[in-house]
């Protein structure tokens, strides 16, 4: 009951010895996600937390391990060569977790995993998790519950939030996927919405947008064309003011297009159940789902 | 990262882009100098980063180098939607032919650098591409291949007949394409792009915006960030490493997360009340970042109460708590602290608050309403 991770994933930590990487490799550890391999350019023939062999390079530990999963903690300004690495290596699936990856890096990247038929989460995105079978980034596992919602965010935190609310209530979720906020992400909302609609375990998906260009609107043409199953949907950002880049580099308005209120008009007309605060989750689901 | 007008000009004139003279001055006898040097009349034009300039009188016509002095007197320490001008640029006033418009932005659909161009040019692009798209030509870049000769052409047809006009304004798209490469740049516009009488193509005012990811690497550019153009609370908070935005309320807000940072302002506004600020903590937060958080919060005179919205993920409730205790012992905060922790560590959190006879709350709907309710008490 999920998309895209689950019991099979075998993943490969890129930037495993590092700070950020060995403490969410740890915690990806103690959630139960099989890591089979870490790598580290210099550091091949270490050990990590005694069990997990590390790698000079993604193609070693994809030889060796069988990997078919990876996720990236290296500094923003490889994070492009790491993404590139990965998919020369022949990983599916690749987990960019870095903030502050340039953007025209992004540019040359789009191009290089399309090529090669690699799908490409974030980056500056907190990964995915499909609860009790795998999670592969930082969404906290402990707010998670197995179920048949099916969750689809640009941010980290908020992703929290509406769980939080949705694991309280007894909505379990299929997978929650974190796409990230940066204006050039490898997965966008409709590549996931399009992966719910086709999983018979999900049974209902949530969508969390932010201010910003024009992926919700795009979703929610799709939604209207394509998914019969109940979706609801949050902006983030009605109070921003125009013109000012709130966190995200995703998160700013210019222009007439991607305020908060025209992403709301397009969720009514494909009648995307609204949610104007984050707790209204729960009452428009259990509604939706009768 | 925006640059100044004079800043995106030497960029501009470092790729060899044809530009009329000109400099930039601090004082007025500089202006002076530089109208002197330059002869004949000169448009004196204030360095800001906001739109409007000329509306507001940031831009002056002077027709000698005394007028110059008078003008550049005026617009230096003028503020202009509350910034201060502390730079004017000097240029001739130069007889114009035509003015066209040549933007390149990083499009987030496409994925790709998007080359705009308008024989519609001075005045705002945003303003033709609503009334007249009909007159903006567009071209994706593919960054593998570079702007190739064929394409730089096509564009430069759509602005001129005259050949060499188009062979001169061929010349200066592909400069300006690698400055924006070679610059990390998310825009780079000149409007106008100008023809003189006499049959020259330049660049009379350019505009750039340096994506903030390429800072790091790149160090020469980071230097050119002028922090007394910004809000001084802004500045203070990016050197905390925090990202603020300061708003117009007086629910002053801290949130770990850009996104429930900007759904905790809305939920502000929907229990109605009015947001202070946007501030983001970030992820891995400490105690020292709380801190400075609620020092740059409580330095705003507007805010009548202060709203913490944690989710602690990788952020740890009990880092927060120790922050908002030890930020109290440091200095005084006079207004009202009403505190929503949820997540990691947080049995430890509430401990550590109701040690100091502080309380939190779980409910992040209770908390806003909470502060909302106490921020009109306090009107």
């Amino acid at each position: 009951m999920s998309i895209w991770i689950g019991k099979d994933t075998r993943l490969v930590v890129q930037g495993i010895t590092g700070r950020e990487g060995s403490f969410h490799a740890r915690q990806m550890m103690e959630y139960g996600t099989n890591i089979v391999a870490g790598v580290t350019p210099g550091k091949g023939g270490q050990t990590f937390e005694g069990k997990v062999p590390v790698f000079h390079t993604v193609a070693q530990a994809v030889a060796e391990t069988q990997a078919n999963c990876s996720v990236i903690y290296v500094p923003p300004a490889m994070a492009a060569a790491a993404i590139k690495e990965a998919a020369d290596a022949g990983i599916e699936l690749v987990v960019c977790i870095t903030e502050g990856v340039p953007v025209l890096d992004m540019t040359t990247v789009m191009p290089y995993i399309a090529q090669r038929n690699v799908r490409l989460i974030g980056p500056n995105c907190p990964g995915l998790i499909t609860p009790g079978e795998s999670k592969v980034g930082i969404i906290p596992g402990s707010i998670c519950r197995p179920g048949p919602i099916g969750l689809v965010s640009r941010s980290g935190t908020l992703t929290y939030e509406v769980v939080h609310h949705l694991s309280g209530a007894g909505l379990g979720q299929s997978t929650c996927v974190g796409i990230g906020g940066d204006p050039i992400v490898g997965t966008n909302f409709i590549d996931v919405i399009a992966a719910f609609n086709a999983d018979p375990k999900t049974e209902a998906i949530v969508m969390l947008g932010e201010i910003g260009g024009t992926a919700e609107q795009e979703a929610a043409e799709y939604i209207k064309a394509h998914v019969k199953k109940p979706v609801c949907g949050f902006v983030a950002g009605q109070t921003a003011p125009k013109g000012r880049r709130m966190g995200h580099a995703g998160a700013i308005i210019s222009g007439s297009s991607g305020t908060a209120e025209e992403k709301f008009q397009a969720f009514e007309a494909a009648n995307i159940g609204i949610m104007r605060r984050p707790a209204d989750v729960v009452e428009l689901l259990k509604a939706r789902l009768k | 990262m925006n640059l100044h007008e004079y800043q995106a000009r030497d960029l501009l004139k470092v790729a060899g882009i044809p530009m009329f003279d000109g400099d930039v001055a601090s004082t007025p006898t500089e202006a002076e100098a530089i109208a002197r040097r330059l002869g004949g009349t000169v448009v004196v034009k204030a360095q800001v980063h906001v739109g409007g300039r000329g509306k507001a009188g940031g831009v002056k016509l002077a027709r000698n180098p005394a007028e110059a002095l008078e003008c550049a007197s005026q617009i230096l320490g003028m503020s202009i939607k509350g910034l201060i001008v502390n730079k004017v640029l000097v240029v001739p006033a130069a007889d114009i032919a035509t003015e066209s418009y040549v933007g390149l932005i990083l499009d987030r659909a496409s994925q790709k650098p998007v080359f705009m161009v308008s024989d519609a040019g001075g005045v705002d692009i945003e303003e033709v591409a609503a009334k007249t798209p009909e007159k903006i030509t567009k071209l994706a870049i593919d960054p593998r291949d570079g702007l190739l000769p064929h394409q730089a052409l096509k564009l430069a047809l759509a602005l001129y007949r005259d050949w060499d006009h188009v062979k001169a304004a061929t010349r200066i798209l592909t400069q300006l394409y690698q400055v924006f490469m070679a610059n990390g740049c998310s825009l780079a516009e000149i409007n106008p792009l100008v023809t003189t009488p006499d049959g020259k193509v330049l660049a009379l005012d350019a505009k750039i915006i340096i994506d903030d990811n390429e800072l790091d690497r790149r160090p020469d550019l980071a230097v050119l960030r002028d922090e007394s153009a910004e809000e001084p609370s802004e500045v203070a908070a990016r050197r905390a490493n925090l990202t603020f935005i300061k708003l117009d309320g007086d629910v002053g807000c801290v949130v770990n997360g850009a996104g429930l940072a900007m759904a905790t302002m809305d939920l502000v506004k929907y229990h109605g009340g009015e947001p202070a600020n946007f501030l983001d903590i970030g992820g891995s937060s400490n105690p020292e970042k709380v801190v400075n958080a609620l020092k740059i919060i409580t330095s705003d005179p507007a805010v009548k109460v202060i709203l913490f919205n944690i989710f602690g993920g990788i952020t740890r409730t009990d880092d927060v708590a120790n922050g908002i205790v030890a930020a109290t012992k440091q200095f005084k905060v006079g207004v009202p602290i009403v505190i929503r922790l949820t997540g990691t560590n947080e049995v430890e959190a509430f401990r550590i608050l109701e040690s100091v006879g502080m309380s939190a709350m779980n409910d992040m709907d209770a908390a806003v309403a909470k502060a909302v309710a106490l921020a009109k008490g306090a009107a």
